[in-house]
């Protein structure tokens, strides 16, 4: 016997609404092999992920905590997707968002009327990471730098940057040793709401969303960098400026992850410290893709894997199992939908006997 | 036509082989058969499915009606692997090759074998064939290392490697110089040697003469004829003419009601224009003519003789060597706004096949739309709402994709939209490639009546279009204008089949 993929010869219709499900029910029993395999019954794994992340107020608050760097970063590689850039860099790009805000806040707060300070903030957050992320772009629209490479690499510049810093001439002379920058004064200290630690950041996400999905469906300019994403010699064509728009877009882009840099620095952490670049530079990524690039979407599977992250910890507290099985869930889930898709224009034929 | 199934001579043999892409009939019931050890030409012009015919051949597509035979037997293809299990190999326009990878990694890439490939024994084959063949390459050498004519020549070692019987060739000398080219007819003549067939695609009439056994001419998915080269070689020129003639065509011209509208305003006016192409040649060498208002002229040649670059010079997208180009007295670059164009390929440039038909019409035309930084699309749709129904297009909805749309209707739609920024110059390029009849006359009508907003250029390789449409006829050939026909000189006319094939007018 033998399995073989061939091409479908008539496109899947009401199947291709399945598929997404069928993948996360299918990396869900992926998870549940593991749970076995760790001792743990994955029906009560899976209700403690439940119960974690949803069971109270709280614990949402939690969630939406947790998905706030991932929707701005989603939707930072998300605009670029829509161009066919892939931007690797919002990690590096939301490091040097924090650093610029955070700098701000340290060292300019005296000189700043109080109302203005968040404003500055968010502001010098954007333009950090705009610059962080017109480098890779400059580099591509001039020389035809892949900004894989580019951007990929500078997070790692970014990273060891901050930690320069933090270890080094921005360290808190008074925090015995512990690496990181002092406070920031009070008055840079982000709104939180409702009593809990959900922030300015989760508001600038959304409201992200909102302006780049009316932006890309309303604006000429959206419009162009569709165009461009889709057919690059029906770009040319029309005449739309491609250099410039790559430019531009890498610049939207970087500042989107400086956004998310920055509303962590001053929403959650209030210092320049280790914990800042956790990876959600990376997992927005994951959450463009998934979302396929669309803005609203790209807010619900922030929420999601959110909810698998705060999950996750629940079950290290309740069940003693490592919180990294989470990540082996987002894992599953994130390689079922994409190798799913092939199901839409293949299908498996079995061929008995010998052939 | 029928050809007699001789069981023993026949390598392949494809029987009314039908394939339909959306709105187009790319082969229309082909018999094709080709023979033990021989050079079979596919001669055409661009989009008269020869390409497709042969992906029917090598599985990449299955046909929708029609039969294969390979070695007599009924064979029914899945995959290019399938195909290859038969022996059947092609090498595509556009290579198959990883960059990355070695020459003789990019060789056995895709052959199963149980456990570790011994790299070593596999380039010990690939030197072998390579010099066995003429095909001068290092087999440790890596793919981005290579020219163009090295990459093919790996492309066919990766052939024969799998010892195909049957080679097909899709133009493989288009990317070719000269003395590649005979170098590329050399190895041909040793794999046919060996009673292996070549199929040989292209639309170079002096190529196929000089290199095959047999020539199967197709025109707009149809066979026009399978001839032996000696049996219409005659006379020098006379076989090209012949050639050229059943490629193009000669049916009586439709009378779509053209009157020359001409007048003796000049509207564009190109002097001594020089263009290159991709490879850095001198693909257009210093063409001048005139388009006038109210008049349409058309350039006419077999494809790759410096029409696309010709084009693309004219309407900004590439840069010109030298010469000047004036749009009424204005260099044409700073006017291109009055500028419309119609490119051949429609899917590839002249919409967005992933997008809506709406955000397609808006293409070219944002600017009319734009209101501060938004495009309003209510009136995009408006517009649109009412080019569809003037251009008689059939599109069930705004919102569906462009790709959904039947090749007629989605060039209705490209033409619809050039139309209605009220260009003074249209440049058409085969603007009725591939369509249907119905589909052609409706939007020859419309290039007619676009005369009276200006002046037209149409770029064709199709001689009744021409016919149909033009005050005048500018014959390219290797990028320079043989001459100047008028269509009411009845003896010019005779003579553009040689003229096509470059050869000069006898006075």
């Amino acid at each position: 016997m033998r399995i073989t993929l061939k091409k479908r010869l008539r496109p899947l219709n009401w199947g291709r609404y399945l598929l997404i499900p069928a993948a996360i029910v299918l990396a869900l029993l992926v998870g549940a092999l593991l749970f076995l395999w760790v001792g743990v019954n994955p029906v009560r794994a899976y209700l403690e992920i439940l119960k974690g992340a949803f069971g109270s107020f709280y614990n949402f608050s939690e969630v939406l905590v947790r998905a706030t760097p991932l929707i701005l970063c989603g939707l930072s590689v998300g605009l670029a997707g829509k161009m066919l850039i892939w931007n690797i860099g919002a990690e590096g790009q939301l490091v040097v968002g924090g650093i610029a805000g955070a700098g701000i806040a340290l060292f300019f707060s005296a000189y700043i009327p109080g109302p203005l300070i968040i404003p500055v903030m968010l502001a010098a957050g954007f333009l950090g990471g705009a610059c962080w992320g017109l480098i890779p772009g400059f580099l591509k629209a001039r020389f035809q730098v892949n900004e894989i490479i580019t951007s990929l690499m500078l997070n790692y510049v970014a990273i060891l940057w901050l930690e320069h810093l933090y270890f080094g001439p921005w360290r808190d002379p008074a925090g015995r040793g512990f690496p990181g920058t002092a406070m920031l004064p009070d008055m840079a200290w982000f709104p939180r709401f409702w009593g809990t630690r959900v922030h300015l950041g989760l508001l600038m996400g959304f409201g992200a969303a909102v302006v780049i999905w009316f932006v890309l469906a309303y604006t000429r300019w959206g419009y162009e960098i569709r165009v461009i994403g889709t057919n690059l010699q029906a770009a040319q064509y029309a005449r739309i400026e491609i250099t410039r728009n790559i430019l531009l877009v890498m610049t939207i882009s970087g500042g989107l992850a400086g956004l998310a840099g920055i509303c962590e620095t001053a929403g959650i952490h209030y210092r320049l410290q280790q914990g800042l670049a956790v990876g959600s530079g990376y997992v927005g990524i994951v959450v463009a893709w998934l979302g396929k690039l669309r803005p609203g979407a790209i807010v619900l599977i922030s929420i999601l894997l959110g909810s698998l992250m705060v999950g996750g910890d629940q079950i290290q507290i309740s069940l003693h199992v490592p919180s990294a099985i989470s990540l082996v869930l987002q894992g599953a889930i994130l390689f079922c939908v994409l190798g799913g898709q092939i199901f839409k224009d293949y299908e498996l034929q079995v061929q008995g006997g010998k052939h | 036509m029928s050809v007699p199934i001789t069981e023993k001579q026949s390598a392949v043999f494809m029987k009314g082989i039908v394939k339909r892409f959306p709105g187009v009939v790319a082969n229309q019931g082909i018999d094709f058969q080709i023979l033990r050890g021989e050079i079979h030409s596919l001669l055409g012009e661009n989009g008269a499915g020869k390409t497709t015919l042969m992906n029917l051949l090598s599985g990449v597509y299955r046909p929708d009606a029609g039969e294969i035979f390979v070695n007599g037997q009924k064979v029914n293809f899945y995959s290019p692997r399938d195909a290859l299990e038969l022996g059947i190999g092609m090498i595509h326009q556009h290579f198959q090759l990883v960059t990355n990878f070695t020459v003789a990694e990019n060789i056995v890439l895709g052959m199963f074998g149980p456990g570790k490939l011994n790299m070593l024994t596999i380039e010990k084959k690939v030197d072998e064939l390579s010099s066995l063949y003429g095909l001068a390459i290092d087999s440790r050498a890596r793919i981005w290392e290579l020219s163009v004519g090295e990459q093919q020549r790996v492309e066919i070692l990766r052939m024969l490697y799998r010892n195909v019987d049957v080679l097909i060739m899709d133009e493989p000398t288009a990317v070719l110089a000269p003395q590649e080219i005979e170098k590329l007819f050399e190895v041909m003549r040793r794999i046919k040697a060996e009673g292996r067939s070549v199929v040989f695609i292209t639309h170079k009439l002096e190529e196929v003469l000089a290199i095959s056994d047999y020539i199967t001419v197709l025109r707009r998915g149809k066979v026009m004829s399978t001839v032996r080269p000696e049996k219409i070689r005659e006379k020098d020129g006379v076989v090209s003419r012949e050639l050229a003639r059943m490629m193009v065509g000669r049916e009586v011209i439709l009378d779509v009601g053209k009157e020359s509208r001409k007048t003796d305003q000049p509207l564009l006016r190109v002097e001594n224009l020089s263009v290159r192409g991709d490879r850095g040649e001198l693909a257009v060498k210093d063409v001048s003519f005139s388009v006038n208002v109210g008049e349409i002229s058309a350039i006419l040649g077999v494809a790759g003789n410096g029409q696309r670059e010709l084009v693309e010079a004219l309407v900004g997208l590439r840069p010109k060597d030298s010469g000047r180009i004036l749009l009424e007295n204005d260099d044409l670059t700073a006017v291109l706004d009055r500028v419309a164009y119609i490119p051949e390929d429609r899917t590839g440039r002249g919409s967005v096949a992933d997008l809506p038909l709406l955000e397609n019409l808006a293409l070219t035309v944002r600017d009319q739309f734009t209101r501060g930084p938004l495009i309003h699309w209510k009136n995009v749709e408006k517009k649109a709402r009412q080019l569809i129904a003037q251009y008689n297009i059939a599109a069930p909805s705004l919102t569906m994709k462009a790709r959904q749309l039947s090749g007629g209707n989605l060039q209705k739609l490209i033409l619809a939209r050039e139309f209605s920024q009220n260009p003074l110059l249209l440049i058409a390029e085969q603007p009725t490639r591939g369509l249907d009849i119905g589909a052609t006359q409706e939007i020859w009508h419309a290039i007619l009546r676009q005369r009276e907003q200006g002046g037209i250029l149409l770029v064709s390789g199709d001689l009744k279009e021409v016919l149909s449409l033009a005050d005048n006829i500018l014959v390219i050939f290797r990028g320079q204008i043989m001459e100047i026909i008028s269509c009411k000189d009845d003896k010019g006319l005779e003579e553009i089949g040689p003229l096509m094939a470059g050869v000069e007018r006898k006075r």
